[in-house]
Formats: C-alpha cells, structure tokens, sequence
C-alpha cells in the first residue's frame, strides 16, 4: 500500500506567553494550551492532499511522548489522517532518539515519503526530519514549499536563503515542510466525532530496542532580556521627526 | 584539546560570511585548533578565502563534481569523512548548515545543538529555544562528539589574519548516493528587499481590513526601500500572502526599523520581531499589547497616519 508517515509533536501553544520557571529549571507548561506543533500541521495536510489526490493510499500519523499526545493524536485523525500510532514514553526525546524510533516504524510501515514539520516551536531544533534520512539511507527534501509527486519521484521546491532551490528525489523520502507549503484545514466537529472511531495503536517505546535518554544536559532556563516601553508621539509629524533623530530616516 | 571542523558555506566563487562567525565562535573554545573544510567542485578560491581568516589554522579543500550544487545527502557522508579525530564539528544555522549538519551528526551518531549563541566552554554553550523567548544553557557530557550550528546573529565575523593557514586538497573516497538531484534555484522574485534580510520592514495586521488596503503599506515600503510583512491575523483573514507572515509560525526578523501598523502585538507576533532594533507602532487602541514593546508608538487611525506618514518623508527628500 502507498503509505504516508507523518509525525507530529505536541507543544505549548504558538499563542501561549512562554514563562520561564523561577528556578531556572525549565519552562512553564503546567495548565498551559497544548497544540500539535503547527509546522507539522502543515506536513499532515500535505500528507492528506496527496492522499486525495489518488497518489497515496493512507497516511499514518505517529506521536512520540506521554499519555496527553493523544490528544494531539486524535486532531490529527479529526483532520483526516486514517491511523495513528502513538509511542509512549515518559523519557524526554531529543531528536536523535526521535528519529531512531521512526526509523523503526518506517521498517513495518514502509512508506513512500516520510513528512514532517521542519522544526517543532518548543525546542527550535530542526533536526528530526534530517537525521531520519540519514538513518534511512534516503533523499532530505528540507524547508518545502510545494511538493509534486510523479512516479517514482517527488518534485520539492524548497525554500533556502537565496530564494527558492527544486530538487527532484527519489521515492522514498523524507520531506520537512516550510510555512508556505499550504494551509492546513480546519476541523468540524463531525470529523471529530469521525475521529473517536479510527485506530490508534499505542507501542511502548522501550520496546523498539533504540536508545532513548538525552545526551545533553539543560543546565538552566532563563528568559531572554527584555524590552522596554519607549516613548508615545502625539502625530505623524513628530514620529517622523523621532526616526530622524535616531537616524533611522 | 578541541579540534573543531567548521564546514564553509558558499557558492562556488565566494565564501560566505556565515562561515567567519562560525570561526568566531570556534575561537570562544580556549585553545581549539580550527580546521575549515570547503566542499566544492573546484574550491581553491574559496579555500583561499577561508585560508585568509584569522584563527584558521588549516583549510581542507575537497573537490568533487557532485559538490556542484550543495546537497545534504552528497555532502553528508563527505564530512564524515573528513570529521574523523574532530571534537566538534561546526556549520552556519542557515538553510544551508540547517539542512546539512543534522544530517551529519545522525551519520557521526553525534547529538547536535542548533543555533549556538555562545561557547561557553568546549562542552557548554547557550542557544535559543521557543522562538527565543527562553535561553538554554547546554552541557555536553565529556568525551562526546558535538555537531552545532551557529547563530549567525549572535556572532561579528572574524578577521582576516596576518598569515594565510595552508591548504590541503582532500580526495572524497566515501559513497555518494544517486537519489538526490538539483534541478535548479531562483533568486527571490520581489522587487522588494527580501523579507527575511530587510533592514526596514512595514508590516500590517487585521486593522487593514482588506487585502486592497495593504496598497497603503507596499506605497509606504517603496517610499522607505523596505520590505512588507503581515501578521498572522492578517495572513489568515487572506489580506496578505502566507510568505509575509512575521511571527513564531512564520519569519523571524531583525531589521533596523519595523514598522507595526494596525497590529496589536499577539505573543507569537512579538516573538518574530523582538530582536528589531527599533520597533514603531501605529494603532487605534492605546491598549494594544504592542505598545508595551515598542520604542516609538503612535495612537490613532492608520489610514490618515500611513500617508501622512509618506508624505512627509516624501517631503524630507
């Protein structure tokens, strides 16, 4: 079967104000709104586009982390995505040991392309989706901002510093999706209620036989200096006449 | 001792000066030996940039025909080949080290830190996580191999020296794959500075009102020589494209002046721009969160202010 992986990560709202913890040991995320990571929103409705496009015939979506991703696991299946799996585990997961546990599911799932967001928005890394394809032994197409499948191949265009490079890959693949890839859909409430019934498998993590524990330490948290207020100007007039003075006209 | 690799970015003719903030970095490491490896298909220009640079005590040139275009996946097993006896192992965080160097660092089964904005020590460093809105201070166990990229922010770059390092050309003997082929890239298309780079950038937020209505910033930008974003709100309401989107979920910028017009400054807007170093905004409500971060701010109705604004710069010059 033509088969679709995406992995998505649940993480603190992108509308949450992140807090540091006074202590200095980490950020703020009790009873704060927890999302699914919106770069890899992306990645699932490009998934899902390909899928209704008669070029894939299912698209899997997988979760590593505790219990509460299956939340994130179940809004993904109300957007469309037809199973889930969810890899349990308590241990904090650098992307190393994420991408070695899809590497794992890759050998039962056997997809086409692989997709993922191209960072999460809690740890900034963008390393998961890279790592993958070198674990793969695959082509990386980073950063898409459109993706055409043909055949064997996939055409990604992707979105670099100096504008926008095409590279064409073999299939499989490993896609990261860039902000401009599309916009994911919204969810009605009748796919959620679509969503309760579709399977989701949870494996325990320990099981896949990779190593989980971080490497790195986190010595300490702190919030970056702040800004502060400036000045109010009365008019258009006096505005202008503030850049100038700062030598910004 | 350290022994840091720092892979050069560049485009066939000239290195890129992404690769000297990288050498700045690598200098914070007492007494790391620095070692700039150039993957090209004929690098010697390049190398002898690199050679140039103060700090750099050698330069790996290695030439292959597949290193035409930068791919990740031909340029990957290369480092590792030439990584072999190096403690760290350094790239720019931009597209180019961004896509390349985790690639790398799964090969070397090596952890990776992304955007270092200081070295504190060989085995500690600090970067940013949550879009910068909380600093993470990062220890490496002893004895592992480290893969980073570099904050090309965070960093001046480093100058030339009194002597030019040697250059030692490098024979690729590892297996490049056949699944990845470049087929072209085009420059940004606007005629406008581009958004990410721009050292001006007006921007505009739901109180436009429509898409028609965001004429009055592109006039303004033109006026100014800057580039035009938009908030999220904007974006999502379909007054501007998705690739003008400033904020966490979109581009985050560091112009000299941005310009917030009709934004009222949600948390993960704020987060994209809060590394400008003047933020102006203009906004009909004085209660507006953007206010509590900006450096100039003005209450009232952007459609008189915007052109009045024009108006007199048109004036001034």
């Amino acid at each position: 079967m033509k088969r679709i992986l995406v992995s998505i990560k649940r993480v603190v709202d992108y509308n949450v104000r992140i807090r540091v913890k006074p202590d200095g040991s980490g950020v703020v995320t009790d009873g704060v709104k927890m999302s699914v990571n919106p770069f890899d929103e992306i990645a699932l409705e490009e998934a899902l586009r390909i899928k209704e496009k008669g070029l894939a015939e299912e698209v899997v979506v997988v979760t590593i982390g505790p219990a509460d991703c299956q939340q994130q696991l179940r809004t993904a299946l109300a957007m469309g995505a037809d199973r889930a799996l969810h890899v349990l585990t308590d241990v904090p997961i650098e992307p190393p040991a994420a991408a070695r546990i899809l590497r794992k599911l890759i050998d039962k799932e056997t997809p086409i392309l692989a997709i993922l967001g191209k960072q999460a928005i809690d740890d900034d890394a963008s390393q998961t989706g890279q790592m993958l394809a070198a674990l793969w032994g695959r082509p990386q197409a980073t950063f898409a901002s459109k993706v055409e499948i043909s055949g064997e191949k996939a055409t990604v265009t992707r979105e670099v510093d100096a504008g926008l490079e095409t590279l064409e890959v073999d299939l499989p693949a490993v896609i990261t999706t860039d902000l401009r890839l599309n916009e994911p859909r919204y969810v009605k409430l009748p796919d959620i209620m679509k969503a309760k019934k579709k399977p989701l498998e949870t494996i325990d993590a320990a099981s896949l036989g990779v190593t989980l524990p971080p490497t790195l330490k986190m010595v300490k948290y702190e919030a970056p200096p702040v800004r502060s207020r400036g000045v109010m100007v009365k008019n258009a007039q006096e505005l202008v006449d503030a850049l100038k003075k700062k030598g910004l006209l | 001792m350290s022994k840091i690799l720092i892979v050069a970015e560049h485009d066939g003719a000239k290195l890129n000066p992404a690769t000297a903030k990288c050498i700045t970095c690598a200098k914070a490491i007492a007494g790391a030996e620095i070692v700039v490896a150039v993957f090209a298909a004929n690098g010697a220009a390049v190398a002898a940039q690199a050679a140039q640079i103060a700090g750099v005590s050698r330069v790996l040139q290695v030439d292959h025909a597949a290193n035409e275009h930068a791919l990740a996946a031909m340029l990957a097993p290369q480092v590792v080949q030439v990584a072999a006896g190096f403690t760290h192992v350094f790239g720019p965080s931009t597209t180019f080290g961004k896509d390349l160097m985790p690639r790398v660092a799964a090969l070397l089964d090596a952890p990776q830190l992304s955007d270092v904005m200081a070295a504190e020590s060989a085995t500690r460093f600090r970067r940013p996580i949550y879009a910068g809105n909380a600093i993470v201070t990062v220890d490496v166990p002893a004895g592992t191999r480290i893969v980073a990229t570099v904050r090309t922010a965070s960093f001046e770059a480093a100058s030339a020296g009194a002597a030019a390092a040697p250059v030692e050309a490098v024979a690729v003997s590892a297996e490049l794959p056949s699944h990845t082929r470049f087929v072209s890239v085009s420059a940004a298309r606007s005629d406008r500075p581009d958004l990410q780079t721009a050292s001006r950038v007006v921007s505009g937020g739901r109180a436009l009102g429509s898409a028609d209505n965001f004429k009055i910033l592109y006039s303004l930008a033109d006026r100014l020589g800057a580039a035009v974003g938009a908030s999220r709100a904007a974006v999502d309401a379909g007054y501007a494209a998705n690739d003008m989107q400033v904020g966490q979920t979109g581009k985050i910028i560091s112009p000299e002046l941005y310009l917030a017009v009709g934004i009222s400054g949600a948390i993960q807007h704020l987060t994209g721009i809060k590394d400008a170093r003047t933020i102006v905004a203009i906004n009909k409500d004085a209660e507006a969160p953007i206010f509590e971060i900006a450096d100039i701010g003005l209450v009232g109705d952007l459609f008189t202010i915007v052109p009045e604004i024009e108006r007199l710069i048109g004036a001034a010059n």
